[in-house]
């Protein structure tokens, strides 16, 4: 008779081939598990790729001279705006944008076009109500080829000079209520980190609480096999659900809405298992608490809201309040939209990573000490 | 075989959920070989004692060994050379009968899974089932297959709960040879069960209820120690008797079996003067063999009050 031993190889390979072959026969969970990264692809996608037009603009206009109103005209006709009303106060434009009656309000200052035409280089202020950063974004980004064109059809003749200079003018874009102007590139890569979360946990947390439920565990508990080889061999074969999750939305980010991945992929995979094991430790230590299986979602479900709302991936991290901002940061979500952003769109190496991967790294580690000690050896 | 320290001596063990005490100060012992049968009402505590045993449960207080290792500080040790076949089906019903027996093997850390498993399989008549889920057995099948995983690591003592429950005769009889086989061999076995034949099989038993233990030993020890007598009663609608005898002075119980009533008592002159009472004419009486199973109700009914 072999002895116990503390971690025994042999036992904790049984547990993974064995979870491997409950994977595969449970279809259901198994498309699931693939389906969701593509649905929420699809959904999130559709306002990835929708580049709205025709969005609610005021004008509050001080001067009234041609430039001015060829600016507004060429506006309207560019498609991205739709000029529905003008007001004279500053104070009748925040009321609109506040309301959301409309998106922008166009600020033309007194004198506009005689600075203009002084070569003064004048200023139009273009506010934008950004909180929905993938519907402003695309209007933002034109209203200055705009502007710009417009003027160039109206300095003819003696004025043309003016255009062989420096711009004619200046733009002030301000996208108030999202001063980090996510753009919608951020959003495939957070959606990476978003659908390993939420599936990883609950199918983790269904792990141990199902055997529970179906009486298995009292057959594995009167069994030599230990606790850390049980919550181990749940975890691996998992893992590598997570990675397949992560090629199905880069694939899907690379050719479908033709994310630019600038970083190193290598890389990329390679510290995502931090984050893959982080939420596995959570869905398992969910799993030592929960009775049955509902609870064991429900608790998956607690853990996913504050992830999804206070990472950053649904509002912008910096304009929440400072107690958000302070809980953000204990969630590894937060840190991983970081480093997914950062490798994918900047191009990060290891070291800038670094201060984002040690707070998933300590995540990680209560949530295993949590998940072993909470584990039940007895059924009591 | 049947020399050497007990396999199973617990002294005074006890656990309670709440306020419910479920095993209420057990003490029993079970030697090397002996088959021993755990008998009970529903809710009596057998399966709580045999999870303590399995390191299931822990215990609230008592002392006590199971192969020699401690009960409280062993567990690990235990566990190894145990089979614990539970009361409900604990195996995967998503594996097939193979793989699940694969699976406990390799938990087991058992050299030559395959060709163990192939021959398990086939002792136990497994082996035109080996693809098939578990989940999709017969429930006798299932017993079965469950008995197999608990016998794979040869263990030295087997925890069976309630084995034969919803298992046809032929095969609760191969289920027995089987158990028989393997007491030879030197295994011993704890078994819990609510059929009387099994009960009358065991080398040994001890009956539970309310988690006390009320009685033990061989099955005529039991009986004897009982102090019932019986009286069979035969002729022609005599279940219409019922009633009134259970009225009498000195009769405990009141039985049909078949076409015959069995009345028992504790008092023998009592009993007799009871039956003497019937119109002999229409009724045979005979003073008969007491039945185990009038015993173990006896002993239930006495006690219901004082838990
Ligand atoms: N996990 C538990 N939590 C609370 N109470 C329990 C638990 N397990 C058992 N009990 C209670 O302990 C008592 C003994 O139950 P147990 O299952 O040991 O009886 P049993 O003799 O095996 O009955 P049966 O013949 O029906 O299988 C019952 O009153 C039961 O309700
Ligand atoms: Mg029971």
């Amino acid at each position: 008779m072999s002895h116990s031993g503390f971690f025994s190889f042999l036992r904790f390979r049984a547990v993974i081939a064995k979870e491997f072959v409950q994977m595969r026969r449970d279809r259901v969970t198994f498309a699931m598990m693939i389906g969701i990264p593509i649905v929420q692809m699809v959904v999130f996608g559709y306002a990835i790729n929708s580049d709205p037009k025709h969005l609610p603009a005021a004008i509050l206009a001080a001067d009234h001279s041609v430039f001015s109103r060829s600016i507004v005209a060429a506006m309207q006709n560019s498609g991205y705006f739709r000029i529905v009303s003008t007001v004279a106060t500053e104070a009748e434009a925040n009321f609109l944008i506040e309301e959301g009656e409309v998106q922008f309000v166009l600020t033309i200052p007194e004198q506009f076009g005689r600075c203009l035409v002084r070569g003064e280089q004048p200023t139009l202020l273009l506010t934008a109500d950004a909180t929905d950063p993938a519907a402003t974004s695309n209007a933002l980004a034109a209203f200055r080829l705009v502007a710009e064109a417009a003027l160039v059809r109206d300095l003819q003749g003696p004025l043309a000079y003016l255009r062989r200079g420096p711009p004619s003018l200046q733009v002030i874009l301000h996208p108030s209520y999202n001063p980090e102007a996510i753009t919608q590139y951020n959003i495939v890569p957070g959606l990476m980190g978003v659908v390993l979360t939420m599936t990883l946990v609950i199918i983790t947390g269904l792990a141990i609480t199902r055997e529970r439920e179906r009486g298995t565990m009292e057959n594995l508990l009167a069994t030599p096999v230990k606790p850390l080889e049980v919550m181990l061999g749940k975890i691996i074969p998992y893992i590598l659900v997570g990675y397949v999750q992560m090629g199905v939305i880069m694939l899907a980010g690379r050719f479908l809405f033709e994310v630019p991945m600038i970083g190193n992929l290598w890389l990329l995979l390679a510290v995502s298992l931090l984050f893959i094991a982080a939420n596995l430790g959570v869905g398992l230590t969910f799993s030592t608490l929960a009775r049955n299986q509902l609870q064991a979602v429900q608790m998956a479900f607690f853990f996913f809201l504050p992830s999804i709302l206070l990472s950053g991936f649904m509002f912008p991290f910096r304009g929440m309040p400072i107690w958000a901002q302070w809980i953000g940061e204990t969630l590894p979500l937060t840190h991983y939209l970081r480093i997914v952003r950062g490798i994918l769109l900047k191009g990060n190496g290891l070291a800038q990573l670094m201060p984002n991967l040690w707070p998933i790294a300590i995540f990680l580690l209560i949530s295993l000490t949590v998940g072993l000690t909470r584990y039940r050896r007895t059924l009591d | 075989m049947t020399s050497g320290a007990p396999v199973i001596e617990v002294r005074e063990l006890t656990k309670s959920f709440g306020p419910n005490i479920a095993v209420n100060r057990l003490s029993i012992q079970v030697e090397a070989g002996e088959i021993y049968g755990f008998l009970g009402p529903n809710g009596s505590g057998k399966t709580t004692f045999i999870r303590m045993l399995c390191g299931l449960l822990r215990p609230d207080s008592g002392a006590g060994t199971c192969l020699g290792y401690d009960l409280f500080r062993e567990g690990d040790l235990i566990k190894l050379q145990i089979g614990y076949l539970a009361q409900r089906f604990s195996l995967y019903e998503d594996l097939s009968v193979r793989e699940n027996l694969h699976f406990m093997a390799r938990i087991y850390r058992l050299p030559r899974v395959k060709d163990l498993v192939a021959e398990t399989m086939e002792r136990l008549g497994l082996t035109r089932f080996a693809e098939q889920l578990a989940g999709n057995l017969s429930g006798g099948w299932k017993q079965r297959l469950a008995l197999a995983a608990c016998l794979l690591h040869r263990p030295r003592l087997l925890l069976l709960d309630e084995p034969t429950a919803g298992v046809d005769p032929k095969a609760r009889r191969d289920f027995w040879d089987e158990i028989y086989r393997l007491a030879a061999e030197g295994v011993t076995s704890l078994i819990s069960t609510h059929y009387m034949d099994e009960a009358e099989r065991c080398h040994r038993l001890a009956y539970l209820a309310y988690g006390k233990l009320l009685a033990s030993g061989t099955a005529a020890e039991v009986v004897a120690a009982s102090g019932l007598f019986t009286w069979t009663i035969t002729g022609e609608n005599v279940h219409l008797l019922a009633a009134e005898l259970k009225q009498k002075p000195g009769v405990e119980l009141v039985a049909p079996f078949g076409n015959t009533l069995h009345v028992s008592g504790y008092d023998p002159e009592i009993l007799r003067a009871a039956v003497a009472d019937l119109d002999q004419t229409r009724y045979s009486c005979a003073q008969s063999e007491v039945d185990l199973e009038d015993v173990f109700i006896s002993l239930m009914n006495n006690n219901r009050g004082d838990h």
